[in-house]
Protein backbone atom coordinates (compact mmCIF):
# COMPACT_ATOMS: atom_id res chain seq x y z
CA UNK A 1 0.00 0.00 0.00
CA UNK A 2 1.38 3.27 -0.99
CA UNK A 3 1.61 5.77 1.67
CA UNK A 4 -0.19 9.36 0.81
CA UNK A 5 3.02 11.44 1.21
CA UNK A 6 2.04 14.62 -0.51
CA UNK A 7 0.10 17.60 0.86
CA UNK A 8 -2.26 18.83 -1.35
CA UNK A 9 -1.06 22.03 -1.96
CA UNK A 10 2.04 20.63 -3.25
CA UNK A 11 0.14 18.07 -5.78
CA UNK A 12 -2.17 20.53 -7.23
CA UNK A 13 1.41 22.87 -7.76
CA UNK A 14 2.66 19.61 -9.43
CA UNK A 15 -0.51 19.19 -11.55
CA UNK A 16 0.01 22.91 -12.37
CA UNK A 17 3.57 22.28 -13.30
CA UNK A 18 2.84 19.31 -15.18
CA UNK A 19 0.09 20.98 -17.46
CA UNK A 20 2.25 24.10 -18.23
CA UNK A 21 4.74 21.23 -19.54
CA UNK A 22 2.10 18.86 -21.41
CA UNK A 23 3.30 18.60 -24.87
CA UNK A 24 0.31 17.65 -26.64
CA UNK A 25 -3.36 19.47 -26.67
CA UNK A 26 -6.45 18.58 -28.37
CA UNK A 27 -8.90 20.91 -29.77
CA UNK A 28 -12.26 20.01 -31.27
CA UNK A 29 -12.00 21.04 -34.86
CA UNK A 30 -16.07 21.30 -34.80
CA UNK A 31 -15.90 23.61 -31.95
CA UNK A 32 -14.63 26.27 -33.98
CA UNK A 33 -16.83 28.85 -35.86
CA UNK A 34 -16.19 28.85 -39.95
CA UNK A 35 -15.45 25.03 -39.96
CA UNK A 36 -17.72 23.03 -42.16
CA UNK B 1 -8.76 19.50 -23.98
CA UNK B 2 -5.36 18.76 -22.56
CA UNK B 3 -4.12 15.98 -21.65
CA UNK B 4 -3.52 13.51 -18.79
CA UNK B 5 -5.54 13.80 -15.35
CA UNK B 6 -4.08 13.88 -12.25
CA UNK B 7 -4.83 10.50 -11.59
CA UNK B 8 -3.26 8.79 -14.66
CA UNK B 9 -0.27 6.46 -14.03
CA UNK B 10 2.42 7.40 -16.74
CA UNK B 11 1.74 5.51 -19.53
CA UNK B 12 -1.78 5.26 -19.36
CA UNK B 13 -5.06 7.06 -20.09
CA UNK B 14 -8.41 6.53 -20.04
CA UNK B 15 -10.93 7.63 -22.50
CA UNK B 16 -14.84 7.56 -22.18
CA UNK B 17 -14.41 3.95 -24.31
CA UNK B 18 -11.72 2.25 -23.73
CA UNK B 19 -8.02 2.43 -21.35
CA UNK B 20 -5.26 2.92 -23.63
CA UNK B 21 -1.80 1.29 -22.67
CA UNK B 22 1.32 2.87 -24.53
CA UNK B 23 3.76 0.35 -24.40
CA UNK B 24 7.17 2.77 -24.79
CA UNK B 25 9.41 -0.27 -25.78
CA UNK B 26 7.42 -1.61 -28.59
CA UNK B 27 7.66 0.17 -32.17
CA UNK B 28 5.51 2.88 -33.18
CA UNK B 29 4.81 4.91 -36.48
CA UNK B 30 2.75 8.12 -37.12
CA UNK B 31 -0.40 7.60 -38.60
CA UNK B 32 -0.76 7.29 -42.56
CA UNK B 33 -4.14 8.87 -41.87
CA UNK B 34 -3.49 11.87 -40.19
CA UNK B 35 -2.30 15.66 -42.10
CA UNK B 36 0.73 16.58 -40.33
CA UNK B 37 1.85 20.54 -40.29
CA UNK B 38 4.39 22.34 -38.82
CA UNK B 39 3.82 25.37 -36.85
CA UNK B 40 6.00 28.07 -35.18
CA UNK B 41 5.23 26.32 -31.73
CA UNK B 42 5.13 22.89 -33.35
CA UNK B 43 3.00 21.47 -34.91
CA UNK B 44 -0.82 20.42 -36.02
CA UNK B 45 -2.38 17.11 -36.69
CA UNK B 46 -5.46 16.12 -38.31
CA UNK B 47 -6.85 13.14 -38.47
CA UNK B 48 -9.08 12.16 -41.59
CA UNK B 49 -11.37 10.18 -40.01
CA UNK B 50 -11.94 11.04 -36.82
CA UNK B 51 -11.72 14.65 -37.48
CA UNK B 52 -9.76 15.15 -34.52
CA UNK B 53 -7.17 17.85 -34.36
CA UNK B 54 -4.22 17.69 -32.12
CA UNK B 55 -1.46 20.37 -31.38
CA UNK B 56 1.96 19.31 -30.46
CA UNK B 57 3.82 22.03 -28.41
CA UNK B 58 6.84 21.91 -29.32
CA UNK B 59 9.41 21.06 -32.15
CA UNK B 60 11.34 18.10 -30.31
CA UNK B 61 7.96 16.27 -30.15
CA UNK B 62 7.21 16.70 -33.86
CA UNK B 63 10.93 15.04 -34.79
CA UNK B 64 9.99 12.39 -32.70
CA UNK B 65 6.90 11.42 -34.23
CA UNK B 66 8.53 11.65 -37.26
CA UNK B 67 11.47 9.79 -35.67
CA UNK B 68 9.68 7.04 -34.27
CA UNK B 69 9.38 4.73 -37.08
CA UNK B 70 13.01 5.05 -37.29
CA UNK B 71 13.52 2.96 -34.07
CA UNK B 72 12.89 -0.18 -32.78
CA UNK B 73 10.92 0.72 -29.79
CA UNK B 74 9.64 4.53 -28.63
CA UNK B 75 11.93 4.40 -25.68
CA UNK B 76 14.88 4.27 -28.28
CA UNK B 77 13.40 6.88 -29.93
CA UNK B 78 13.16 9.21 -27.25
CA UNK B 79 16.54 8.71 -26.26
CA UNK B 80 18.17 9.25 -29.91
CA UNK B 81 15.97 12.66 -30.60
CA UNK B 82 15.00 14.01 -27.17
CA UNK B 83 17.36 16.39 -25.64
CA UNK B 84 17.84 16.69 -23.11
CA UNK B 85 16.80 13.29 -21.86
CA UNK B 86 16.54 13.58 -18.21
CA UNK B 87 14.20 11.67 -16.50
CA UNK B 88 11.87 14.64 -16.26
CA UNK B 89 11.87 14.85 -20.39
CA UNK B 90 11.42 11.53 -20.89
CA UNK B 91 8.13 11.20 -18.65
CA UNK B 92 6.70 14.06 -20.40
CA UNK B 93 7.41 12.86 -23.77
CA UNK B 94 6.01 9.47 -22.80
CA UNK B 95 2.92 10.87 -21.43
CA UNK B 96 2.62 12.62 -25.04
CA UNK B 97 3.53 9.72 -26.72
CA UNK B 98 0.40 8.47 -24.68
CA UNK B 99 -2.02 11.42 -25.76
CA UNK B 100 -1.22 10.91 -29.42
CA UNK B 101 -1.59 7.40 -29.52
CA UNK B 102 -5.27 7.78 -28.07
CA UNK B 103 -6.12 10.69 -30.68
CA UNK B 104 -4.66 7.99 -33.56
CA UNK B 105 -1.75 10.47 -34.47
CA UNK B 106 0.90 7.38 -33.89
CA UNK B 107 -0.26 3.87 -34.34
CA UNK B 108 2.14 0.37 -33.18
CA UNK B 109 4.05 -1.15 -35.84
CA UNK B 110 2.76 -4.21 -36.10
CA UNK B 111 5.45 -6.63 -36.33
CA UNK B 112 6.10 -9.43 -38.36
CA UNK B 113 6.03 -12.83 -36.96
CA UNK B 114 7.97 -12.80 -33.56
CA UNK B 115 8.39 -15.04 -30.90
CA UNK B 116 6.31 -14.24 -27.45
CA UNK B 117 8.78 -13.03 -24.94
CA UNK C 1 8.25 3.02 -13.65
CA UNK C 2 7.63 6.26 -11.49
CA UNK C 3 4.58 7.72 -11.26
CA UNK C 4 4.59 10.78 -12.44
CA UNK C 5 3.68 12.91 -9.05
CA UNK C 6 7.01 12.39 -7.65
CA UNK C 7 8.40 15.51 -6.26
CA UNK C 8 9.98 17.24 -8.75
CA UNK C 9 13.31 18.44 -8.39
CA UNK C 10 14.21 22.37 -8.51
CA UNK C 11 14.77 22.39 -12.96
CA UNK C 12 13.89 25.86 -14.34
CA UNK C 13 10.20 25.76 -15.76
CA UNK C 14 10.03 25.33 -19.52
CA UNK C 15 8.68 28.41 -21.04
CA UNK C 16 5.33 27.22 -21.66
CA UNK C 17 3.76 27.56 -25.08
CA UNK C 18 0.48 29.74 -24.99
CA UNK C 19 -2.66 27.30 -25.55
CA UNK C 20 -3.81 26.68 -28.92
CA UNK C 21 -7.41 28.87 -28.63
CA UNK C 22 -4.22 31.81 -27.95
CA UNK C 23 -2.50 30.32 -30.79
CA UNK C 24 -5.22 30.23 -33.22
CA UNK C 25 -6.46 33.88 -32.32
CA UNK C 26 -3.50 35.42 -33.63
CA UNK C 27 -3.63 33.63 -36.91
CA UNK C 28 -1.86 30.25 -38.15
CA UNK C 29 0.21 30.49 -41.26
CA UNK C 30 -2.55 28.92 -43.30
CA UNK C 31 -6.22 27.90 -42.44
CA UNK C 32 -7.19 24.64 -40.90
CA UNK C 33 -9.85 24.71 -43.13
CA UNK C 34 -11.46 26.96 -45.78
CA UNK C 35 -14.41 27.98 -47.45
CA UNK C 36 -14.16 27.89 -51.35
CA UNK C 37 -17.78 28.98 -53.14
CA UNK C 38 -17.49 27.38 -56.92
CA UNK C 39 -19.84 29.20 -57.99
CA UNK C 40 -22.71 31.83 -57.72
CA UNK C 41 -24.77 30.00 -59.75
CA UNK C 42 -27.64 27.43 -57.98
CA UNK C 43 -30.42 25.85 -59.10
CA UNK C 44 -32.02 26.94 -56.10
CA UNK C 45 -32.98 30.27 -54.79
CA UNK C 46 -32.98 30.02 -51.26
CA UNK C 47 -34.41 33.24 -49.72
CA UNK C 48 -31.57 33.13 -46.72
CA UNK C 49 -28.81 32.58 -49.16
CA UNK C 50 -25.56 33.72 -47.50
CA UNK C 51 -23.91 34.06 -51.02
CA UNK C 52 -27.23 35.56 -52.91
CA UNK C 53 -26.71 33.03 -55.47
CA UNK C 54 -28.67 32.25 -58.37
CA UNK C 55 -26.18 33.35 -61.90
CA UNK C 56 -23.01 32.58 -62.69
CA UNK C 57 -20.54 35.25 -62.57
CA UNK C 58 -18.76 35.52 -65.93
CA UNK C 59 -15.52 35.86 -64.03
CA UNK C 60 -15.94 32.71 -62.99
CA UNK C 61 -12.28 31.31 -61.90
CA UNK C 62 -11.42 28.96 -64.62
CA UNK C 63 -10.53 25.12 -64.29
CA UNK C 64 -7.19 25.78 -64.63
CA UNK C 65 -7.26 28.60 -62.20
CA UNK C 66 -9.12 26.99 -59.52
CA UNK C 67 -6.26 23.61 -60.12
CA UNK C 68 -3.89 26.13 -59.22
CA UNK C 69 -6.00 27.45 -56.18
CA UNK C 70 -6.35 23.24 -55.07
CA UNK C 71 -2.41 22.99 -55.20
CA UNK C 72 -2.22 26.14 -53.58
CA UNK C 73 -3.63 24.80 -50.33
CA UNK C 74 -1.87 21.68 -50.52
CA UNK C 75 1.34 23.11 -50.75
CA UNK C 76 0.34 25.64 -47.61
CA UNK C 77 -1.00 22.13 -46.45
CA UNK C 78 -4.48 23.14 -45.72
CA UNK C 79 -6.08 19.95 -44.01
CA UNK C 80 -9.56 20.07 -45.82
CA UNK C 81 -11.68 22.18 -47.89
CA UNK C 82 -15.18 22.67 -47.68
CA UNK C 83 -16.20 22.92 -51.02
CA UNK C 84 -19.97 25.40 -51.63
CA UNK C 85 -21.33 28.15 -53.53
CA UNK C 86 -24.42 28.30 -55.42
CA UNK C 87 -24.36 24.84 -55.71
CA UNK C 88 -21.06 23.31 -56.12
CA UNK C 89 -22.00 20.24 -58.42
CA UNK C 90 -23.23 22.79 -61.47
CA UNK C 91 -19.66 23.17 -62.54
CA UNK C 92 -18.71 20.88 -65.26
CA UNK C 93 -15.03 20.43 -63.63
CA UNK C 94 -16.60 19.40 -60.18
CA UNK C 95 -15.36 16.49 -59.84
CA UNK C 96 -12.09 17.20 -61.18
CA UNK C 97 -11.33 19.55 -58.72
CA UNK C 98 -12.43 17.14 -56.39
CA UNK C 99 -10.21 14.49 -57.74
CA UNK C 100 -7.16 16.59 -58.14
CA UNK C 101 -7.42 17.91 -54.19
CA UNK C 102 -8.01 14.32 -52.52
CA UNK C 103 -5.36 12.93 -54.85
CA UNK C 104 -3.15 15.95 -53.26
CA UNK C 105 -4.04 15.50 -49.80
CA UNK C 106 -6.64 17.47 -49.16
CA UNK C 107 -9.79 16.80 -47.87
CA UNK C 108 -12.65 17.66 -49.20
CA UNK C 109 -16.09 18.37 -48.02
CA UNK C 110 -19.08 19.67 -49.73
CA UNK C 111 -22.72 21.66 -48.83
CA UNK C 112 -24.96 21.27 -51.71
CA UNK C 113 -29.48 20.84 -52.26
CA UNK C 114 -28.88 17.39 -53.54
CA UNK C 115 -30.34 17.69 -56.49
CA UNK C 116 -27.46 16.47 -59.22
CA UNK C 117 -26.63 13.74 -56.78
CA UNK C 118 -28.46 10.41 -58.54
CA UNK C 119 -27.29 7.18 -58.05
CA UNK C 120 -24.35 7.24 -60.35
CA UNK C 121 -23.02 10.42 -58.24
CA UNK C 122 -23.36 8.84 -55.06
CA UNK C 123 -21.58 5.90 -56.19
CA UNK C 124 -19.03 7.88 -57.65
CA UNK C 125 -18.52 9.81 -54.29
CA UNK C 126 -19.12 6.67 -52.20
CA UNK C 127 -15.64 5.59 -53.93
CA UNK C 128 -14.11 8.42 -53.38
CA UNK C 129 -11.65 9.00 -50.25
CA UNK C 130 -11.15 11.86 -47.73
CA UNK C 131 -14.44 13.12 -49.10
CA UNK C 132 -17.07 14.43 -47.04
CA UNK C 133 -20.47 15.24 -47.71
CA UNK C 134 -23.08 17.64 -46.29
CA UNK C 135 -26.95 17.90 -47.44
CA UNK C 136 -28.86 21.51 -46.73
CA UNK C 137 -32.35 20.77 -45.75
CA UNK C 138 -34.02 23.76 -43.48
CA UNK C 139 -37.29 21.88 -42.58
CA UNK C 140 -38.28 18.58 -41.23
CA UNK C 141 -41.03 18.22 -43.79
CA UNK C 142 -41.94 19.26 -47.12
CA UNK C 143 -43.86 22.52 -46.27
CA UNK C 144 -41.36 24.08 -43.70
CA UNK C 145 -38.22 23.12 -45.51
CA UNK C 146 -39.62 24.44 -49.24
CA UNK C 147 -40.86 27.63 -47.65
CA UNK C 148 -37.22 28.63 -47.54
CA UNK C 149 -35.81 26.96 -50.46
CA UNK C 150 -38.49 26.41 -53.15
CA UNK C 151 -40.80 23.83 -54.06
CA UNK C 152 -39.13 20.10 -54.78
CA UNK C 153 -36.10 21.04 -52.57
CA UNK C 154 -36.89 18.69 -49.87
CA UNK C 155 -37.49 16.02 -52.33
CA UNK C 156 -34.52 16.12 -54.18
CA UNK C 157 -32.77 16.50 -50.59
CA UNK C 158 -34.70 13.54 -49.55
CA UNK C 159 -33.55 11.74 -52.83
CA UNK C 160 -29.92 12.54 -52.37
CA UNK C 161 -29.89 11.03 -49.11
CA UNK C 162 -31.48 8.18 -50.53
CA UNK C 163 -29.11 7.46 -53.08
CA UNK C 164 -26.28 8.24 -50.41
CA UNK C 165 -27.75 5.26 -48.32
CA UNK C 166 -27.97 3.00 -50.52
CA UNK C 167 -24.49 3.62 -52.50
CA UNK C 168 -23.01 3.10 -48.93
CA UNK C 169 -21.69 5.99 -48.47
CA UNK C 170 -21.10 6.22 -44.87
CA UNK C 171 -21.96 8.57 -42.35
CA UNK C 172 -22.90 12.15 -44.87
CA UNK C 173 -24.09 15.46 -43.16
CA UNK C 174 -27.73 16.84 -43.07
CA UNK C 175 -27.01 20.23 -42.56
CA UNK C 176 -29.86 22.58 -40.96
CA UNK C 177 -29.95 26.49 -40.52
CA UNK C 178 -31.97 27.21 -37.86
CA UNK C 179 -34.79 29.28 -38.29
CA UNK C 180 -38.13 30.26 -36.01
CA UNK C 181 -40.37 27.79 -38.20
CA UNK C 182 -37.70 24.21 -37.78
CA UNK C 183 -36.32 25.05 -34.63
CA UNK C 184 -39.46 23.01 -32.87
CA UNK C 185 -38.23 20.41 -35.34
CA UNK C 186 -34.81 19.50 -34.04
CA UNK C 187 -35.53 16.55 -32.24
CA UNK C 188 -37.38 15.31 -35.34
CA UNK C 189 -34.39 16.19 -37.11
CA UNK C 190 -32.05 14.08 -35.11
CA UNK C 191 -34.24 11.33 -35.59
CA UNK C 192 -33.88 11.36 -39.08
CA UNK C 193 -30.14 11.54 -39.31
CA UNK C 194 -29.86 8.58 -36.70
CA UNK C 195 -32.34 6.94 -39.52
CA UNK C 196 -30.04 7.42 -42.58
CA UNK C 197 -26.77 6.71 -40.24
CA UNK C 198 -25.62 10.52 -41.00
CA UNK C 199 -24.63 13.52 -38.40
CA UNK C 200 -27.00 16.15 -37.77
CA UNK C 201 -25.43 19.91 -38.02
CA UNK C 202 -27.26 22.52 -36.91
CA UNK C 203 -26.45 26.24 -37.58
CA UNK C 204 -27.29 29.89 -36.90
CA UNK C 205 -28.95 31.91 -39.45
CA UNK C 206 -27.15 34.70 -40.34
CA UNK C 207 -28.43 38.42 -41.78
CA UNK C 208 -25.89 37.58 -44.39
CA UNK C 209 -26.73 37.62 -48.39
CA UNK C 210 -30.42 37.30 -48.93
CA UNK C 211 -30.26 36.90 -45.20
CA UNK C 212 -30.19 40.50 -44.85
CA UNK C 213 -33.68 40.78 -46.06
CA UNK C 214 -35.36 37.84 -45.02
CA UNK C 215 -33.96 37.86 -40.87
CA UNK C 216 -36.23 39.65 -39.52
CA UNK C 217 -38.70 36.61 -40.37
CA UNK C 218 -36.90 33.69 -39.64
CA UNK C 219 -34.68 35.08 -36.70
CA UNK C 220 -35.35 32.84 -33.52
CA UNK C 221 -37.41 34.48 -30.86
CA UNK C 222 -35.74 35.29 -27.11
CA UNK C 223 -37.65 31.47 -25.84
CA UNK C 224 -36.28 29.89 -29.21
CA UNK C 225 -33.04 30.91 -27.88
CA UNK C 226 -33.08 29.32 -24.72
CA UNK C 227 -34.60 26.00 -26.24
CA UNK C 228 -32.09 25.58 -28.76
CA UNK C 229 -29.24 26.62 -26.24
CA UNK C 230 -30.71 23.56 -24.12
CA UNK C 231 -31.20 21.38 -26.72
CA UNK C 232 -27.43 21.63 -28.48
CA UNK C 233 -25.81 20.96 -24.74
CA UNK C 234 -28.66 17.78 -24.73
CA UNK C 235 -26.92 16.77 -27.94
CA UNK C 236 -23.39 16.65 -27.89
CA UNK C 237 -23.18 14.97 -30.86
CA UNK C 238 -24.56 17.37 -32.87
CA UNK C 239 -22.23 19.63 -34.59
CA UNK C 240 -22.79 23.40 -34.46
CA UNK C 241 -19.69 24.96 -36.30
CA UNK C 242 -19.42 26.54 -33.25
CA UNK C 243 -22.12 28.93 -34.51
CA UNK C 244 -23.68 29.65 -31.49
CA UNK C 245 -21.59 30.36 -28.61
CA UNK C 246 -23.60 34.22 -29.02
CA UNK C 247 -26.00 32.19 -26.60
CA UNK C 248 -23.43 31.40 -23.92
CA UNK C 249 -24.40 33.97 -21.60
CA UNK C 250 -27.60 32.01 -20.84
CA UNK C 251 -25.67 29.35 -19.08
CA UNK C 252 -23.92 32.06 -16.73
CA UNK C 253 -26.27 30.79 -13.58
CA UNK C 254 -26.12 27.06 -14.46
CA UNK C 255 -22.31 27.49 -15.67
CA UNK C 256 -22.80 25.71 -18.86
CA UNK C 257 -21.19 26.84 -22.04
CA UNK C 258 -21.72 25.13 -25.31
CA UNK C 259 -18.64 22.97 -26.65
CA UNK C 260 -16.34 24.90 -28.97
CA UNK C 261 -13.66 27.41 -29.04
CA UNK C 262 -16.35 30.57 -28.89
CA UNK C 263 -14.21 32.13 -30.67
CA UNK C 264 -14.62 33.64 -34.25
CA UNK C 265 -12.16 32.14 -36.46
CA UNK C 266 -12.66 34.37 -39.30
CA UNK C 267 -9.24 35.57 -40.92
CA UNK C 268 -7.35 33.51 -38.40
CA UNK C 269 -8.46 29.55 -39.15
CA UNK C 270 -10.43 29.96 -41.78
CA UNK C 271 -11.30 32.25 -44.52
CA UNK C 272 -13.80 32.13 -47.54
CA UNK C 273 -12.21 31.97 -51.30
CA UNK C 274 -15.59 32.98 -53.60
CA UNK C 275 -16.04 31.95 -57.39
CA UNK C 276 -14.39 34.87 -59.04
CA UNK C 277 -11.14 34.19 -56.65
CA UNK C 278 -12.15 37.17 -53.95
CA UNK C 279 -10.79 35.78 -50.85
CA UNK C 280 -13.37 36.96 -47.85
CA UNK C 281 -12.68 36.53 -43.96
CA UNK C 282 -15.64 34.10 -43.84
CA UNK C 283 -18.67 32.95 -46.19
CA UNK C 284 -20.63 35.57 -44.05
CA UNK C 285 -18.78 38.94 -44.57
CA UNK C 286 -19.32 39.30 -48.59
CA UNK C 287 -18.44 42.50 -48.16
CA UNK C 288 -16.19 44.92 -49.03
CA UNK C 289 -15.46 45.55 -45.91
CA UNK C 290 -14.42 42.33 -45.06
CA UNK C 291 -12.41 41.01 -48.31
CA UNK C 292 -8.71 40.52 -48.03
CA UNK C 293 -7.47 40.32 -51.96
CA UNK C 294 -8.09 37.62 -54.67
CA UNK C 295 -6.65 34.41 -55.69
CA UNK C 296 -5.68 36.35 -59.19
CA UNK C 297 -2.94 38.76 -56.92
CA UNK C 298 0.70 38.77 -57.80
CA UNK C 299 1.31 35.97 -54.74
CA UNK C 300 -1.82 34.30 -54.80
CA UNK C 301 -4.11 32.51 -51.92
CA UNK C 302 -0.74 32.36 -49.73
CA UNK C 303 -0.11 35.97 -49.95
CA UNK C 304 -3.35 37.46 -49.37
CA UNK C 305 -3.98 34.79 -46.55
CA UNK C 306 -0.43 36.02 -44.85
CA UNK C 307 0.00 39.70 -45.70
CA UNK C 308 -3.36 41.58 -46.05
CA UNK C 309 -4.08 44.10 -43.82
CA UNK C 310 -7.91 43.04 -43.16
CA UNK C 311 -6.29 39.64 -42.10
CA UNK C 312 -3.36 41.04 -40.07
CA UNK C 313 -6.25 43.57 -38.34
CA UNK C 314 -8.68 40.96 -37.48
CA UNK C 315 -5.66 38.67 -35.43
CA UNK C 316 -5.18 41.73 -33.32
CA UNK C 317 -6.64 41.22 -29.85
CA UNK C 318 -10.60 42.72 -30.43
CA UNK C 319 -11.50 45.68 -27.89
CA UNK C 320 -14.27 44.38 -25.96
CA UNK C 321 -15.92 48.25 -26.69
CA UNK C 322 -19.91 48.65 -25.63
CA UNK C 323 -19.23 45.06 -24.14
CA UNK C 324 -16.38 45.27 -21.53
CA UNK C 325 -18.95 45.93 -18.36
CA UNK C 326 -20.67 43.06 -18.95
CA UNK C 327 -19.57 39.93 -17.08
CA UNK C 328 -21.01 37.51 -19.80
CA UNK C 329 -18.73 38.64 -22.21
CA UNK C 330 -15.74 36.22 -21.49
CA UNK C 331 -18.33 33.70 -22.28
CA UNK C 332 -20.18 35.03 -25.32
CA UNK C 333 -17.24 36.91 -26.82
CA UNK C 334 -19.16 39.69 -28.39
CA UNK C 335 -20.67 37.21 -31.03
CA UNK C 336 -20.79 37.11 -34.20
CA UNK C 337 -18.85 39.93 -36.52
CA UNK C 338 -20.86 38.78 -39.39
CA UNK C 339 -24.39 39.08 -37.98
CA UNK C 340 -23.24 42.68 -36.06
CA UNK C 341 -22.02 44.46 -39.19
CA UNK C 342 -25.31 43.03 -41.41
CA UNK C 343 -27.66 44.55 -38.54
CA UNK C 344 -25.47 47.95 -38.50
CA UNK C 345 -23.85 47.42 -35.16
CA UNK C 346 -20.39 48.18 -34.43
CA UNK C 347 -18.21 45.16 -34.13
CA UNK C 348 -17.01 46.14 -30.62
CA UNK C 349 -20.60 46.32 -29.52
CA UNK C 350 -23.48 43.74 -28.78
CA UNK C 351 -24.32 40.52 -30.82
CA UNK C 352 -27.87 41.42 -32.59
CA UNK C 353 -28.89 38.54 -30.90
CA UNK C 354 -27.88 39.54 -27.52
CA UNK C 355 -29.60 36.76 -25.01
CA UNK C 356 -29.43 39.87 -22.19
CA UNK C 357 -31.13 42.27 -24.99
CA UNK C 358 -28.28 44.84 -25.14
CA UNK C 359 -28.89 45.00 -28.92
CA UNK C 360 -32.37 45.61 -29.00
CA UNK C 361 -32.06 49.43 -29.05
CA UNK C 362 -29.09 49.66 -31.21
CA UNK C 363 -30.88 47.22 -34.06
CA UNK C 364 -33.50 49.09 -33.93
CA UNK C 365 -31.87 52.24 -34.04
CA UNK C 366 -29.72 51.14 -37.38
CA UNK C 367 -32.66 50.54 -39.08
CA UNK C 368 -34.64 53.53 -38.32
CA UNK C 369 -31.58 55.34 -39.81
CA UNK C 370 -31.01 52.70 -42.74
CA UNK C 371 -27.51 51.86 -42.58
CA UNK C 372 -27.87 48.48 -42.26
CA UNK C 373 -25.18 47.25 -45.04
CA UNK C 374 -25.96 45.57 -48.13
CA UNK C 375 -23.92 42.87 -49.53
CA UNK C 376 -21.60 43.34 -52.10
CA UNK C 377 -22.41 40.66 -54.46
CA UNK C 378 -25.91 39.84 -55.41
CA UNK C 379 -26.06 37.24 -58.43
CA UNK C 380 -29.97 36.50 -57.09
CA UNK C 381 -32.05 35.26 -60.31
CA UNK C 382 -34.99 38.22 -61.10
CA UNK C 383 -37.08 35.63 -59.94
CA UNK C 384 -37.72 34.12 -56.63
CA UNK C 385 -38.63 31.00 -55.66
CA UNK C 386 -40.34 30.26 -53.01
CA UNK C 387 -42.42 32.57 -50.91
CA UNK C 388 -41.55 33.54 -47.09
CA UNK C 389 -42.95 32.22 -44.76
CA UNK C 390 -46.22 33.74 -43.36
Amino acid sequence: MEPKTEPEATAVEEETLVQEELLVEEISIDGMCGVY
Amino acid sequence: MTSGTASADIGEKSTADCPVTFDSSSKWERSAKIGLRSEPFGALAYHFDTRRLVFLKSTTLVDLVEGLVDHESADAAIEAIVEPADDRSRRAHVLALTSLAEAGVIEPVTPAISSVG
Amino acid sequence: MTAIHTPLTLTPKPVAVPPLVEQLKGGLDAPICLTWELTYACNLACVHCLSSSGRRDPKELTTAEALAVVDELADLQVFYVNLGGGEPMIRKDFLDIVDHAVGRNVGVKFSTNGYYIDQQAAERFAATDLLDIQISLDGFDAATNDAVRGPGSWEAARRAMDNLAAANFGEFKISIVATRHNVAQLDDYKKMADEYGAQLRVTRLRPSGRGVDSYQDLRLTHPQQQDIFRWIIDHPDVLTGDSFFHLNALGTNTGETLPGLSMCGAGRIVCLIDPIGDVYACPFVIHDEFMAGNVRDAGGFASVWRESELFAELRQPGAAGACASCNAYDACGGGCMAAKFFTGIPLDGPDPDCVLGHADEAVAAANAAGIVPQPSQDHSRPVRIGARPS
